[in-house]
This record gives C-alpha cells, sequence and structure tokens, in this order.
C-alpha cells in the first residue's frame, strides 16, 4: 500500500471531522476540505451492537 | 479493509444491482390455487411472518372468516371459527410461496392474483386484490361481494385484456407515478390512472361481453388503489431477485400480521426476524379513534423494501397531511431512510430533491448503526374483526428485528 | 460529423429532466445535438426528420428511452453514448444533500479524503478510528479514555498500511501549514516536530515563529505512544516521515521520558535519522545525550526550540538569551510591597505539560512544590483543590474538567481558583499560562484580566502585594493577537515572559529572594 502518510504531508489534510463541530469549522477556515460527519452514538450505546458493528461495518 | 467487510459491501451491491435491475412485467391475472405454488385446497396465505390462529390479530380473523365464507368451507364467521380452531385450514405467510397481500393479505385458491414476472432474472411474484373491506378484517356479505365481482366479472375480463397486450411493463408506470406525486403505496393514484389508460383499449378490443366490459371499466378507472397491488408484486418480483444472496446485509422483505412485525434479510434466507407489531400513527375516518386501531398490518412494506412507500415522501405531496404537513418533514423522511440503504435507485427519481434516487437497498448495519428504521406508509385496520378500513399513517419499523438479524448474521458469518 | 443512437428498453424519465440531461450533454465539446427522450412515435419522427435512420428505431416503443447524438468526431460521440448512466445521474451542485451520519457517506463525498479528525467520547472513539484506518485515511485521534490494547491495535494496524494514529489524546497538529485541533498559526519552515503533548506542540512552534523561523510540520502522537507498551510507533512513523519530508532539515521530538524499552526502540532509529535530531524530554534527569550521539537533548521547550533554531540558523535567537539585568530589575519590582507571610508560588496552568515543565523548574531551582500531577520528588496535594505551600496546578486534569469546560475553552475554573488562591495570606506570586490559537478561548486574557485586576486589588488592601506571572502561547497572525493579549496583561501589572518555562523561572527567582529575605 501506498505510504499515506507520505501523502498527507505533502498535499495537507482533507479532513473528514467526527465530533466536535468547531475542529471542522477551523479546518475551514485555514482553507481546508472538511466533510462533519453528524456524529451519534451508535446503535444507541447498545454494546453488545457496537461490538457486532466494529467487525462488520 | 477486513475481509468480511469487504465480502458484505461486494453481495450487497450484487443485491442492490438486482434491486435496480429489475424489470416487472404484468402478466397475466389468475386464480390463485392455478399459478402459486405450493397453494392448495383448504389453505391459505396470510401477511407478515408466520402465524397460528390463537396469536392471530382480530383484523386478520376477520378477513379468515370472510375467506372461508367466500370458499365455501364455512356458511358463517362461526363455523368459520369452529373450522379454524380445528385446525382443519392450513395458514402459511404469503412470503413463503412469492406472494404478498395487502392489509390481513389473504389469499385462496379461488381467488384471481396479480401476476408480474421479473423479466430481467425471470422469476414470478403474485398479489391478491385490493380492496377495502375483506383484507381489513370485514366479512360482511357485502364485503364478500367485491371478491365475487374480482373473481367472476373483473379479473377474467383484465386477464383476456392482457392477453392481448402480451403484457404490461410496469417499470414506466412506476418512475411517472413516482414524479406524479405518488409513492406507491397509501397513494399509488396517479399510477392506477396510468394502469386504467393502458388496459381500455385492449379491455374493448377483447371482445367482452358489454355488460362486463363496462363494469370492468368502471372498476379500474374508479379504484384509485387498484394499482397497490401491482406495485407490490413488482416489489416482490424485485426484491426475491435480490434475496439469498451470502454475505448481504440488505433487507429483503418487510410485513406485519398485526400481531408481530418481521422482516428478512438477504444473507439469512428465508428466516423472519420479528418483533410485536407497532401502532401507526395517523388520521382515522370519522366515527374512529387511535383506539380503535389494530396492530400494524399487511405485506405492503415490500414497497417500502425496495424504496417507494415511506422512503419516497418527498415526492408525494398529495399525502402530506400524513406526514405532519410540510414538504420539508416529507423530505426529511426521504433524507433519512438514504441514511440506511446501500445506494438510491438510476430510474425512480424525485424531482423536489434534485432528481435524487429513491433510496434503495435497506442496509441492517447502517439501521442499527443509525438506529434510523424504515418508514412506512399504511392503512390501518380496526383491532377487532369485522370492518372495513378505519384509517391510514405511518409506522417505525421496530429497530428490535434489525438487531436481531444482525446478531443472527454475525453468528453465521464471524466464524466463517 | 457521425451520428449514433443509445436504446434502453423499458426505462422512463420525466421529459424535463430529460431535457435538462440533453443539454448538458450537448454543451460539451465537438457535441452538435443531443436528443434524449422516449421513444413515442413523435419523437421517433423528429429523429427520422434529423436524419437518423428509421430501422434503427423501429423496436423502439414508449416505453424505451432514446439518446441521439450528432458530434463532431467518433471519439467524441462514442464518450457520450457509452455514458449515460453517468449523464443520468443526479446534476451535480443541484443535489440536495442530507446530513452526513457515518464515515462511509462522509467519504463518498470527499473521495480524497485522507484525515479523520476524531473527538467522540472515548468509549466509541477506538471504532471510529478503526473504520478510517480501513478506509486508508490518517486518524487524528482527539479523544482520550481510550484503553492502550486498543491503541496499541490501532497503531500496529496503522503502521502496517502506511498510515498515522496521532492520538489518542491528541491536541495539536499542523499538517501542510494547516493547524489541526488545538494549533497556532505559525509561518511554514524548516523545523518538522514530533510531540506527545498538545501544549508542548504549541508552545514549540509558536516560539519557533516568534523567533522568525517556522514549522514544516508538526505531528502530534498521543501521551503514551513513548511508553513500553504502545512502543513509540507513532513516533517513528512520523520520524521517518519527517526525513523523507523535502521541507524539513531539523527535526524536534518533544515528550516525557520515555519507557526503557521504548527509548531502546527510538534511538538507533534516531541514530540512523539522516537530519539533525533534538530530543527533548521534559522532567527527565539532567544528562546530555551520550558521547558521539547524533542527536542533542534537552528538558525544556525553550531549549528544544533554541537548538533547533540553531541548526538552522546557526545562531540563538534572544527570544531564548534572558537578559538577567531586566529579570533582576523586575525581580526587586515584583518583591516591593511583599509582606513577610506571603511566602508561596501558586501555578494555575491550562496546560498540562506547562505545569510538569515548572516543576522541572522549579525543582532545578531547589524547590520542592505540591501539585495534583507531581513529577517524581514533588508531593502529591490530597485534595487537588486545595493548594499548600508551593503548589502547580494542571487545571485541564480530569478531576476539575468532568463536566466542565476544559480551561483552554473557558477560564471558569480558573477564575475560581484565583479567588480561592488570592485568599491565601501566604500566596506571594500567581503562575499563569494563556494558550491561543485555534479552537482556544476566543479571548484568553480578557476573561481572566478582570479577575487578576480584583485580586491585586484585595491583597494590596491586604496591606501586601500579589505578583501575577504569565506567558501566553500563540503569534501575532491568531485569531486571539498576541500583542494584545500581551498588552492587556501587562496593563493589569502581569509580568509576562516569552515562554511558559521563563515564567516558571521567574517565578523562582521570586520564591528565592522572598527566602532569602525571610
Amino acid at each position: 500500500m501506498s505510504d499515506r502518510l507520505k501523502e498527507l504531508l505533502e498535499r495537507g489534510p482533507k479532513a473528514i471531522n467526527i465530533g466536535v463541530q468547531d475542529f471542522a469549522d477551523s479546518l475551514k477556515a485555514q482553507g481546508a476540505e472538511v466533510v462533519q460527519v453528524n456524529w451519534a452514538p451508535p446503535a444507541e450505546g447498545d454494546v453488545e451492537m457496537m461490538a457486532l458493528l466494529d467487525e462488520l461495518l | 479493509m477486513d475481509d468480511i467487510k469487504a465480502k458484505i459491501e461486494a453481495a450487497n451491491a450484487e443485491a442492490v444491482r438486482r434491486i435496480n435491475e429489475a424489470n416487472p412485467v404484468l402478466v397475466d391475472i389468475a386464480p390463485a390455487g392455478e399459478v402459486i405454488p405450493g397453494l392448495g385446497d383448504r389453505m391459505i396465505f396470510h401477511s407478515g411472518p408466520p402465524v397460528d390462529w390463537q396469536r392471530m390479530s382480530g383484523p386478520q380473523r376477520g378477513s379468515m372468516y370472510g375467506v372461508a365464507i367466500f370458499e365455501g368451507w364455512a356458511r358463517d364467521a362461526d363455523e368459520a371459527d369452529k373450522l379454524f380452531e380445528s385446525g382443519a385450514i392450513r395458514f402459511e405467510p404469503n412470503h413463503s410461496h412469492q406472494s404478498v397481500g395487502p392489509m390481513a393479505g389473504t389469499i385462496s385458491k379461488s381467488m384471481p392474483v396479480w401476476v408480474v414476472e421479473n423479466r430481467t432474472f425471470g422469476n414470478r411474484a403474485f398479489c391478491r386484490q385490493v380492496e377495502p373491506k375483506v383484507q381489513f378484517g370485514s366479512y360482511s356479505d357485502d364485503a364478500l361481494q367485491g371478491l365475487r365481482l374480482w373473481r367472476d366479472v373483473w379479473a377474467p375480463a383484465l386477464k383476456k385484456g392482457l392477453a392481448g397486450m402480451g403484457g404490461l411493463s410496469l417499470k414506466p408506470i412506476i418512475a411517472k407515478a413516482l414524479q406524479m406525486g405518488d409513492e406507491l403505496h397509501n397513494r399509488p393514484v396517479a399510477a392506477s390512472s396510468l394502469f386504467a389508460n393502458a388496459m381500455a383499449c385492449p379491455l374493448i378490443e377483447a371482445d367482452l361481453p358489454k355488460g362486463q366490459l363496462i363494469g370492468t371499466l368502471k372498476y379500474i378507472t374508479n379504484h384509485e388503489l387498484i394499482f397497490l397491488a401491482l406495485a407490490m408484486a413488482s416489489a416482490k418480483a424485485s426484491a426475491d431477485a435480490a434475496a439469498g444472496i451470502d454475505y448481504s446485509t440488505v433487507v429483503t422483505a418487510m410485513a406485519r400480521n398485526g400481531t408481530e412485525f418481521g422482516i428478512r434479510v438477504s444473507g439469512l434466507g428465508e428466516e423472519w426476524f420479528t418483533a410485536p407489531a407497532p401502532k401507526a400513527e395517523g388520521l382515522y375516518f370519522p366515527g374512529y379513534t387511535k383506539e380503535d386501531g389494530g396492530l400494524d398490518m399487511g405485506d405492503s412494506a415490500i414497497t417500502e423494501t425496495v424504496g417507494w412507500g415511506g422512503f419516497v415522501l418527498a415526492g408525494a405531496t398529495g399525502i402530506l397531511a400524513l406526514v405532519g404537513g410540510t414538504p420539508e418533514e416529507a423530505m426529511s423522511y426521504s433524507r433519512n431512510m438514504r441514511q440506511i440503504t446501500v445506494t438510491t435507485s438510476p430510474h425512480y427519481r424525485m424531482p423536489i430533491m434534485g432528481f435524487q434516487g429513491a433510496p434503495v437497498g435497506i442496509d441492517i448495519r447502517k439501521v442499527v448503526q443509525t438506529g434510523i428504521v424504515p418508514i412506512i406508509d399504511t392503512a390501518i385496520a380496526h383491532r377487532n374483526p369485522g370492518y372495513p378500513i378505519i384509517g391510514a399513517g405511518l409506522v417505525s419499523a421496530p429497530l428490535e428485528c434489525f438487531k436481531k438479524a444482525l446478531i443472527r448474521f454475525g453468528g453465521k458469518y464471524k466464524s466463517q | 460529423m457521425c451520428r449514433g443512437i443509445v436504446v434502453r428498453k423499458n426505462e422512463y424519465h420525466d421529459s424535463v429532466f430529460l431535457m435538462r440531461v440533453a443539454r448538458r450533454i450537448s454543451e460539451q465539446e465537438n457535441i452538435d445535438q443531443a436528443a434524449l427522450f422516449m421513444g413515442t412515435e413523435k419523437n421517433k419522427g423528429i429523429l427520422i426528420e434529423l436524419g437518423y435512420p428509421a430501422r434503427e428505431l423501429e423496436a423502439v416503443t414508449p416505453s424505451d428511452l432514446i439518446l441521439a447524438v450528432k458530434a463532431r468526431d467518433e471519439k467524441s460521440l462514442n464518450d457520450v453514448l457509452v455514458n449515460l448512466e453517468g449523464w443520468l445521474r443526479a446534476e451535480p451542485g443541484r443535489t440536495d444533500l442530507p446530513a452526513v451520519r457515518d464515515m462511509g457517506e462522509a467519504l463518498s463525498r470527499q473521495p480524497l479524503a485522507n484525515l479523520a479528525v476524531i473527538s467522540v467520547p472515548g468509549a466509541y472513539a477506538a471504532s471510529e478510528a478503526q473504520k478510517a484506518l480501513e478506509r486508508g485515511l490518517n486518524v487524528f485521534l482527539f479523544s482520550d479514555n481510550v484503553p492502550v490494547e486498543r491503541e496499541i491495535f490501532l497503531k500496529r494496524y496503522a503502521s502496517e498500511r502506511g498510515l498515522i494514529v496521532m492520538g489518542p489524546d491528541c491536541g495539536t497538529a499542523i499538517i501542510g501549514g494547516i493547524g489541526v485541533g488545538f494549533a497556532n498559526k505559525v509561518r511554514r519552515g524548516p523545523i518538522g516536530v514530533i510531540g506527545a503533548s498538545g501544549t508542548g506542540l504549541q508552545e514549540f512552534t509558536t516560539l519557533v515563529h516568534r523567533a522568525g523561523s517556522g514549522i514544516s510540520q508538526a505531528i502530534g502522537t498521543g501521551s503514551r505512544d513513548l511508553s513500553d507498551d504502545v512502543g513509540v510507533i507513532s513516533t517513528l512513523a512520523a520520524l521517518d516521515a519527517l526525513a523523507a519530508d523535502p521541507l524539513t532539515n531539523t527535526i524536534a521530538i518533544i515528550s516525557k521520558p520515555p519507557g526503557p524499552q521504548a527509548l531502546a526502540t527510538l534511538i538507533p532509529r534516531i541514530q540512523k535519522c539522516p537530519k539533525p535530531v533534538i530530543v527533548c524530554f521534559l522532567g527527565a534527569k539532567k544528562e546530555p545525550a551520550p558521547a558521539g550521539s547524533a542527536y542533542q537533548k534537552v528538558r525544556t521547550l525553550d531549549e528544544a526550540a533554541a537548538l533547533a533554531l540553531q541548526s538552522i540558523t546557526g545562531h540563538l535567537p534572544p527570544l531564548f538569551g534572558p537578559d538577567d539585568t531586566r529579570l533582576k530589575a523586575l525581580v526587586s519590582g515584583e518583591r516591593e510591597g511583599m509582606n513577610p507571610r506571603q511566602r508561596y508560588v501558586r501555578g494555575l496552568f491550562a496546560g498540562g505539560t506547562f505545569c510538569y515543565q515548572a516543576q522541572q523548574v522549579f525543582m532545578d531551582a531547589g524547590l520542592v512544590a505540591y501539585s495534583n500531577a507531581p513529577i517524581a520528588g514533588n508531593h502529591k496535594l490530597s485534595d487537588g483543590s486545595m493548594s499548600r505551600e508551593h503548589s502547580l496546578i494542571d487545571m485541564g486534569a480530569d478531576e476539575f474538567t468532568v463536566g466542565r469546560p476544559h480551561p483552554m475553552i473557558d477560564s471558569r475554573l480558573r477564575r475560581e481558583r484565583l479567588f480561592a488562591e488570592a485568599k491565601d495570606p501566604e500566596v506571594a506570586v500567581l503562575l499563569l499560562d494563556f494558550l491561543l490559537g485555534f479552537n482556544a478561548s476566543a479571548d484568553p486574557v480578557g476573561e481572566l484580566a478582570p479577575a487578576i485586576a480584583e485580586v491585586k486589588g484585595e491583597v494590596k488592601k491586604r496591606g501586601g502585594y500579589l505578583s501575577v506571572v504569565a506567558s501566553v502561547c500563540g503569534t501575532a497572525e491568531d485569531p486571539q493577537g498576541l500583542d494584545g493579549q500581551i498588552a492587556r496583561l501587562e496593563g493589569e501589572g502581569v509580568v509576562v515572559l516569552p515562554s511558559s518555562a521563563q515564567a516558571a523561572r521567574f517565578a523562582t527567582l521570586l520564591a528565592a529572594h522572598i527566602r532569602r529575605r525571610c
């Protein structure tokens, strides 16, 4: 697989922000491309389901 | 990406490819006993997951009375009741026999059913007549008269008309209707009208007795819900083509029997994953209230399963009243459904959403992940036997079904 | 000129929609005409009139979709005809996109994404990070409370795939000139830095900037990366990347002292690095790098910045050469007006690394301090909310911030503590830090300045003098503006030093002076 870290440093971040919206806003303010994910706890916090989803999704 | 995840993605891509490439064509209207595999004498098919007489909901029982009388197995409800108690009549789910039926979904051998063939994959699906009475649990003589006219007058006429045309392609009608304000579940008005247009000349050319011709023309031109049966059969023919794909987490059936809500998943074969049927939120006809409403019922959620009904509410402005009234609310339903599907339809689009395709391929993983459950348009039956339709509304599929299916899926595929 | 037809059986689309698609097709270069409609008799007639061969249209029914194109050359024609599916997709820019709820959806919006910035609660963070890595994204993991086993798994997974996990508990990075998380606006330049702590990176990068140089990349690793458990996985990935990064000439590594095994893994890799490396282990014993080492070893952020700058420019910038005469004058000025009971320094830190570094500076000056997060040799406060003698408090520690905003974002916690400390008649010096930059409070100094004025006034009323010593980590280009923040502090009589280490050192000078006086 190609060296994705090297590519990140060369091209700068194109980000997917999962969580605090401010982090996306500050990236945008600097001209970086960001997609904000409106995150909610998966499976309504059901631990068994979360473990399953980790393996399947 | 992990092996299993990659396999799931590939399987789901195949499942939605099959749904999207389905090409449903109405090829026949024929007595159920002659065309549906496995429907014998003294059998009644019903909507939803399997259920026995003891656990059967009020409206489904009422509909069973109607069918027993219609078939001549009983003279009245009391006799029918004894017959069912005795176990002399066998009940099986429509979905086990390539079939679907609205509300109680009752199908027996003498009832003509719509026969839809998926020309891409060669499979067939069958749907019962849509009528406002027996399927809701009414078994009065007046209600049964609707079944008799269908059997003796309208269905044979339509069969003859259809034979002259060599079948009727349904895909273009569905695509047009979705852009004319239909969502093809609670509101198939445009599609019904397009269907009547398509059938009118062939009926006239079919050389029918004048009385039968006029009666049938009146029936198809006044029946605003006639196309629901064709939408359901088309959906069933499309979804069945996507069933049984190993590793696929795509839902291939959602159905309710007034007692339980059940789903089937492509990679999990014919197994049902069930939860208690919820109650619809909706509007009731004069004289009825929410207290009277039965629990959610019918195979019609097969339309949502392939991306119509509640999934394309954004385009169905005519039934905004059912969803709270504003176009924004209707659009938010469609947007949410996109969150839990694998893809969108290239054929069925919503102009109001910038011509985005209908959301297609409910992924149980995404449902459990997001907690967003499929939204279903539905009619409402009374909770007791003996009533016609009493209302219409919206119902959310129970999350529990999807969780159960995901657990089974993990058990089946994780160790492989 | 050539023409061609494509027919798709049984595919209905609305005519207005088709007309718009046809217009988009006909706007393509070398396309003279495009017709896209259903195969009605009327439409077929139009095509025949336009010169399309009737025999190709014989089998077409009104349920079928026709695309008919006239183009200047064969290639342009075929490009359009084979891509009917693509043309029929929703029009670009007109889609009504829903909010994105998961990584997969986000990637379909931004297929070229290369970094996931994750700040969800710790219990969910590792799963999200895993999903990102599986999709080939590097990860900036701000969340903390991620179990160490998950961290190890994620980092190994990433390392096998040429990816990096910055974090968990990573506050800061500057990637290709773009600040991620709590970062300052600094010049791009030849110095690359790898740091286990966010505030450490902020201080280092701003000091480099203020000295006139710049930062190529600042890569966070998370606080546990240099533990023996994790084993420097991200630090090594970052080191390799900076060694290969054409903009980077000098590399600094900032961390608490690594575990012995981690150190044994790290050192040979540093030795092999083709670029100058400066290692800053905060809180480590005072000992230089072994003779013959290819790297230099220091113990404060200032020293690290100074050496990095020296390796670029050949000389130490004045920012780090404390003017002893000026300091002495300042010390005697601050001590005037203190009463004999005033003996102790109380440090209230927003940056955990600053608290840690200040303890080391105190220890080097022979001063033992209490702390809620003591370094070896210092005392742990039995109750973090009750200071005694010299106390250096990490106000961002979990004990204070559960359910309350971190002092880097909101000053309420520190303001309350400020008033509490000032009530203690033994307090002589308040030592503070302020952090500017993206995502920090919009006006960190402004939020505390009135409280500083008030406590100074109270102590004065009691017949004493409260010395307030501070540093501001930031640059003139930060949204908050360094100069204005400093001016506001100085306006309230606060002594502002150019770095947190220097502020701590100044506080020790004051404390020593007081001790001598007693």
